[in-house]
């Protein structure tokens, strides 16, 4: 699988996710830089962790607005698969290519910690490698991790099972609305998560359950 | 022209940056806060001289960057001389 790690100024997690997805993929993954507005052909695109911008405006608007972010919407129009964690996520929310935003946590606080991430639909090209309702450990460290949308948007993603992860066992570190954690779009390639699975996926890490995430998507593609 | 913007959260939108403001106020005595919003404001100059071109361009930029309409509100303020 070839994939391709997007990178901004105030990326911080692409290190991890180069290094994830070639453990993984056994294929070394590109980085593109934010300035450049094409991506080769790839099968993954991922918008990586961090503080793009250092959250000027809202976090992950200016990212958002990037010169590479028009290719990036095309190639998810065409249905290439694409995966935010963390800034990714909230840069995906900004674009408008995942409903909703990511607002500050609900007390105030920079959360670095591990949580309880039950997945809530298993029948995605991103989680089908995990049972359904599975709960596994995984790290979060954000400070903006807190779903938001309208009640309206809310009911229909909800309804449509387009909610991924939750956060279980009341270990919700953000104020999220219904304690989600992930989300997918309508068509099922773009997914956007604040947990990063690109961090448990050695022994070493305490846990290597966010491998199946990146092996989903290996099997999806093949 | 010079223009302001004003971005506002949502009625209804939780805003804990205001709530803590507003315990803030609490605490250095000030009695009879009953409540705090926070927003942002921007000063805009364009080189634009047509109030309505101005207030288009505004209006654009408002949606496209300066505000996120899933949670906040704009107004625009343009100095017409």
């Amino acid at each position: 699988m070839k994939s391709a790690v997007i990178v901004f100024p105030g990326s911080n997690r692409e290190r991890d996710m180069l290094y994830a997805l070639e453990k993984i993929t056994g294929e070394k993954p590109i980085a593109v830089w934010h300035t450049e507005t094409e991506l080769s052909k790839v099968d993954l695109v991922v918008l990586p962790g961090g503080f793009s911008y250092g959250d000027y405006l809202r976090t992950g608007a200016i990212a958002a607005r990037a010169a590479i972010m028009d290719d990036l919407r095309k190639k998810a129009d065409q249905g290439v698969h694409v995966l935010g964690v963390c800034n990714g996520f909230q840069i995906l929310c900004e674009a408008g290519l995942l409903p909703g935003i990511l607002v500050r946590n609900s007390h105030l606080k920079f959360v670095c910690r591990n949580v309880k991430l039950e997945v809530a639909n298993a029948n995605t090209d991103f989680t089908r490698k995990y049972a359904q309702g599975q709960v596994w450990r995984c790290p979060v460290a954000h400070g903006d991790g807190n779903y938001f949308t309208d009640a309206e948007t809310l009911a229909r993603i909800e309804g449509e099972n387009r909610v991924v992860f939750r956060y279980a066992e009341g270990t919700n570190p953000n104020g999220s609305l219904n304690d989600i954690a992930g989300i997918i779009n309508e068509r099922g390639n773009v997914m956007g998560l604040m947990p990063h699975p690109e961090n448990e996926i050695e022994p070493l890490n305490g846990g290597t359950e966010g491998r199946n995430l990146f092996e989903s998507v290996l099997e999806a593609v093949a | 022209m010079k223009a302001r913007i004003k971005v506002m959260l949502k009625n209804g939108v939780l805003d804990p940056q205001g709530k803590a403001i507003e315990g803030a106020l609490g605490s250095l005595g000030f009695a009879g806060v009953a409540s705090v919003r926070q927003g942002k404001l921007f000063e805009v100059e364009l080189a634009e001289t047509n109030p309505a071109k101005a207030r288009a361009a505004l209006e654009e930029m408002s949606k496209k960057l300066l505000a996120n309409t899933v949670i906040e509100n704009y107004a625009i303020e343009l100095d017409e001389k």
